[in-house]
């Protein structure tokens, strides 16, 4: 594993290696003094071409808890308003010695193009590329999931076997969904994606999950845990784009509300990408409820990128997948 | 981690493979009673064991450590062996890490009441360069701050990188770093012995 561009690469071996690591970064994160010298000397650049802020803020915190240099590079403010191509840039930072890129782009593939141009050495992670992938998403989502759904003791070495989870929402415009259907696949979950016929995405009858129009009947199956989408209003013309008649009309339809949550079976959990639309596609007592693990969504996500920055920049880099590795150097 | 091998390898796939040539240095009886001595030499060190805490250094330090802290008990019956041990996994503290494939990373728990305070006494399976225990160290440092820290050893195999000494030794081995030594142990490996494979003996 050089890189981390996509979900669809992780096989199941490398997806649990990730959460058992994670679940080591996780215990530590726990204590007083939570930064390690891992990662001492190396640098991570967080090249952010869209806005964020848990991602990046995500990243940042976890390679600063790994003792790597940050430093940060958002596209306003920067040459890339003078019209700097993404080469130029890549270049730029390349000189400067970066050990690892994180980046974030509008357009779907810009983190395939960097790390196959030859343009930088160092490692590329996918925070995001506009409706293609969000692989460490989907690990977080998939951590929280195994830590709360697995049941007691300590889940390391555990997938998701038979878990049944619901995706529910815009899922046309998310590259969360996307990754989730993949990675959760990968762990043996059952997905199934609830959206409004406009919001399903062409070519969906491929992907290894089910889909439904129907919110109620998707709860009505009982499933393990629900993950509501944001409704990516940016990337819709008007108000509703013509993908639904009005925002109420989706709520009634789409939104996880109280009286959804109360029928989800008692174990279920409410997790949610964010940032939220309050009101739009989950209420506040649903976002706000003792199920909702949401908030924690955002501590798993500094564990997951630790771990995947310690899986990606510490080693010698030829033979990651090696786990328990002989060496007579 | 253990350094059992030269460089430090990971051990998880010594039992299976072990050459015509591998010596038996130690067998079952004989680590029992080196236990039995070093957990003795702890108690006579530390006047009692009231505040030792054993930390063992995963894979099979975490095991030995284990097994002396029920010897401990037995020695002292108002001692209980569970609430002596940790593991302290040391993988993010290894100065070596660029240097080899990504290392598995193991699991660090404290007994109850922390480090602060209490001798720590770090319990590995074999002493050589002294790299694993640096790190040790600068992992203690970031989990509290104890009284004292010591060092148990199974085999001190020699060839120091380091200034650093165990305080209690199973067997001191001289080898050539040619030469492999191997600890088996029953909880990882179905049986208890060091080897040395390699090297003309």
């Amino acid at each position: 594993m050089k890189h981390l561009l996509s979900a669809a690469d992780l096989s199941h071996k490398q997806a649990v290696r990730i959460l058992d690591t994670a679940g080591q970064m996780a215990a530590t994160q726990a204590r007083e003094i939570k930064k390690l010298p891992t990662l001492r000397g190396r640098t991570v650049v967080n090249l952010f071409f869209e806005d964020s802020t848990r991602t990046r803020i995500s990243f940042e915190t976890a390679a600063k808890r790994l003792s790597a240099d940050v430093i940060n590079f958002s596209a306003k403010g920067s040459s890339v308003s003078k019209g700097e191509s993404l080469k130029d840039t890549a270049l730029t930072l390349q000189a400067m010695g970066a050990d690892a890129v994180v980046i974030r782009h509008h357009a779907s593939g810009a983190p395939h193009t960097l790390a196959h141009s030859g343009w930088t050495h160092g490692a590329v992670v996918n925070a995001g590329d506009g409706m293609h992938q969000h692989p460490t998403q989907a690990l977080l989502d998939a951590y929280t999931l195994r830590r709360h759904l697995t049941g007691a003791g300590d889940p390391s070495g555990r997938d998701l076997a038979g878990l049944r989870v619901a995706i529910v929402g815009d899922v046309l415009h998310s590259r969360v969904a996307r990754s989730n259907v993949q990675l959760l696949h990968t762990l043996g979950a059952d997905v199934t994606l609830v959206a409004p016929p406009t919001l399903v995405p062409v070519g969906v009858e491929a992907w290894p999950a089910e889909v439904s129009y129907d919110l109620d009947a998707a709860i009505d199956t009982k499933p393990d845990a629900i993950m509501m989408l944001r409704v990516q209003r940016e990337r819709m013309s008007s108000a509703g784009g013509g993908f639904f008649p009005s925002p109420l009309e989706y709520t009634r339809n789409y939104g996880l509300d109280a009286r959804r949550l109360a029928a989800m079976p008692e174990h279920a959990i409410v997790l949610h990408p964010g940032p939220m639309n309050r009101g739009l596609e989950i209420s506040a007592e649903a976002a706000d409820s003792p199920r909702a693990v949401i908030v924690e969504q955002v501590a798993n996500g500094v564990a997951v990128r630790m771990a995947v920055l310690y899986l990606l920049l510490s080693g010698s880099g030829a033979t990651t997948e090696t786990n328990e590795t002989k060496v007579d150097a | 981690m253990s350094s059992a091998l030269p460089e430090s390898a990971q051990p998880d796939d010594a039992q299976s493979q072990q050459p015509a040539e591998a010596t038996v240095v130690l067998g079952g009886q004989e680590i029992s009673r080196a236990l039995t001595r070093i957990a003795h030499e702890i108690l006579e060190r530390n006047k009692g064991g009231s505040d030792v805490v054993l930390l063992g250094i995963p894979t099979r330090g975490l095991p030995l450590a284990r097994r002396l802290a029920a010897k401990l008990a037995a020695v002292e019956p108002t001692l209980q062996a569970a609430d002596l041990v940790g593991s302290l996994d040391v993988t993010m503290y290894r100065d070596d890490l660029a240097h080899h494939p990504t290392r598995t990373i193991g699991s660090t728990d404290l007994p109850g009441d922390g480090l602060d305070g209490k001798v720590v006494v770090l319990v590995d399976d074999v002493l050589f360069s002294g790299r694993t225990i640096r790190a040790a160290l600068d992992a203690i440092s970031d989990l509290g701050r104890p009284r004292a820290v010591q060092l148990a050893a199974l085999v001190d195999r020699g060839h120091r990188e380091l200034p650093i000494r165990a305080d209690f030794v199973g067997k001191n081995l001289p080898t050539s770093t040619h030469e492999r030594v191997r600890v088996l142990l029953e909880e990882t490996d179905g049986r208890d012995a060091v080897l040395i494979e390699g090297g003309a003996r």
